[in-house]
């Protein structure tokens, strides 16, 4: 069964159409990434698949049910987001704990804090930064804290909006390693929004390309690996980042 | 290289703290010449630091000191504030990280640019006039009449980079320090100003220092390349040597990134207490 399918998605923000006619399906289990330039749409339909943004039309199905974006609790317990900064999307007053148990709370699911020691562990943080607040910890902590509240309600898919776009290489390394031992134990479906294509070529199966709203090319990371794509943009994105390639 | 445009000696910056002075450049030494050097080093290890001490742009109560801190036979211990202040821009100029942030939002990039130069030289309106749209022209914008008159907000991150690099050439500087000059920008805009500042530099025989986390990058658009961690040199070398690092710390780095054509199951990670890096 497919995780994702989009039919035709249109976004618009008042009046301007930013995402255009956009169709592909994520299988399950498979980790998919949407790059492109800021911009292009890519973090726009992420934000349409969590409901957070429902100014859309067309169809989005979530494992073969057509998603209601009024109905946020039903796609937050199946999907949820990661976001892109770890100092912007923590609460600066609330401890680990907090934030960890607030997701239980709205989905007034009954849990006598086991499932937050469970979920720091899961992302490698120790107990003790369970009563820490987000000022208390570094970048890659904080992302570890993101990533475990976004796992607090036991997701099939989780959205990755740029997740470690804000973090040095040896932290972005640690991330990268807990993103993808997390898929494998917990069996998640991944849809990737980056613009760094090394990233998308350790993580992920598959990727899209973006232009201006429009997915441009599918492609797997095979053909990823050895530059193969058919558009013309892809490769020159492929090329740009090849630029700065130690030879 | 027979003139040194900058000799350092012993550079520190401490900052008191509560817990007792902090020192985040821990005596580090350096010369250019009028060449390309690049700084790296991950956040916190003191490269933009290093970089602003050199315009003395560290506020109170943050102190520099050095041994020796020369740029172009001019002792820097000794300027005034006063003094500084026709060093910046002037000879010694910097680009920073995000065009956003940085360009002044209610002045039309015309004028931004002109300022820049008339702090430093006594020129007529229409040479002044000239003078910015050549080198909005030589920044490769497409239509500098237009673009002159724009403000901030109506640009794109790149052209906003491109305007402010503008900003930076057009008193003609001796040394350019670049700080993460495209760590704000998309892949496919970030070569074009690399090759952009390139260019300029080559051109103009300008001394760059380049600023950066970004290995790959560095080795690039550099001559040569120095390595910090917690405030401390670890590593300097030639850009095109930079693969046969020897320093655990660089070949940490160097390892952590993904590649392209990605193989490994999982990537190496630092261990951090071998320096004890913050």
């Amino acid at each position: 069964m497919s995780a994702i399918e989009l039919n035709n998605l249109n976004i618009a923000y008042s009046s301007v159409q930013v995402v255009h006619g956009a169709s592909l399906t994520v299988n399950e289990g498979e980790s998919f990434a949407l790059v492109g330039e800021s911009g292009s749409g890519k973090s726009t339909i992420l934000k349409a698949i969590c409901g957070l943004n429902d100014e859309w039309t067309g169809e989005i199905k979530l494992y073969g049910e057509k998603v209601d974006p009024r109905n946020r609790a039903d796609i937050s317990r199946i999907s949820q987001m990661v976001f892109q900064d770890p100092y912007g999307s923590l609460h600066p007053r609330k401890t680990v704990d907090t934030t960890l148990s607030e997701p239980l709370a709205i989905h007034g699911i009954k849990d006598n804090g086991d499932r937050v020691v469970e979920m720091l562990n899961a992302v490698g943080l120790d107990q003790r930064y369970r009563f820490r607040f987000p000022h208390q910890m570094s970048g890659g902590q904080r992302q570890r804290v993101a990533i475990a509240r976004a796992l607090m309600l036991k997701p099939k898919l989780m959205l990755l909006d740029e997740p470690t776009s804000a973090l040095d290489v040896s932290v972005q390394a640690e991330i990268l390693n807990l993103l993808k031992q997390l898929r494998k134990d917990q069996n998640l479906t991944y849809l990737l929004v980056t613009h760094d294509l090394p990233v998308v070529s350790f993580l992920c199966d598959r990727l899209a390309v973006m232009k201006k709203g429009k997915i441009v090319e599918i492609a797997t990371r095979d053909q990823l690996a050895k530059g193969e794509f058919n558009d013309a943009y892809s490769q020159e994105l492929y090329h740009a980042s090849k630029h700065e390639y130690v030879a | 290289m027979s003139q040194k445009l900058l000799e350092i000696e012993d550079l520190r910056v401490t900052f008191p703290t509560h817990q007792g002075d902090v020192e985040v450049v821990k005596g580090i030494s350096f010369d250019l010449g009028r060449e390309r050097l690049a700084i790296v080093g991950e956040s916190g290890s003191g490269k933009s630091m290093t970089g602003r001490s050199i315009l003395k742009l560290i506020r109170s109560p943050g102190r520099v000191t050095a041994k020796k801190f020369m740029f172009d036979g001019i002792d820097l211990n000794k300027q005034s504030e006063r003094q500084m202040r026709q060093l910046r821009g002037a000879r010694i100029s910097m680009v920073m990280q995000d065009p956003k942030f940085s360009l002044n939002p209610v002045l039309t990039i015309q004028d931004q640019i002109a300022e820049a130069l008339r702090t430093h030289q006594k020129l007529t309106k229409k040479e002044l006039d000239e003078k910015v749209l050549h080198m909005l022209d030589q920044v490769r914008i497409n239509d500098p009449a237009r673009v002159a008159k724009l403000y901030p907000h109506e640009v794109s991150g790149g052209m906003g980079q491109r305007i402010m690099i503008a900003m930076m050439l057009i008193p003609e500087p001796d040394l350019l320090i670049a700080d993460e000059p495209t760590s704000a920008l998309d892949v496919s805009v970030q070569a074009q100003v690399l090759d952009l500042i390139d260019n300029l530099i080559q051109e103009k025989g300008m001394g760059l220092i380049l600023i950066s986390h970004d290995l790959n990058l560095v080795a690039n658009y550099a001559d040569r390349v120095l390595v910090m961690n917690s405030g401390e040199i670890v590593e300097q070398c030639n850009a095109s040597e930079l693969q046969n690092a020897t320093h655990p710390y660089t070949q940490g780095l160097l390892a952590a990134m993904p590649r392209i054509d990605e193989t490994r199951e999982e990537l190496p990670t630092l261990d951090r207490t071998q320096w004890a890096a913050t």
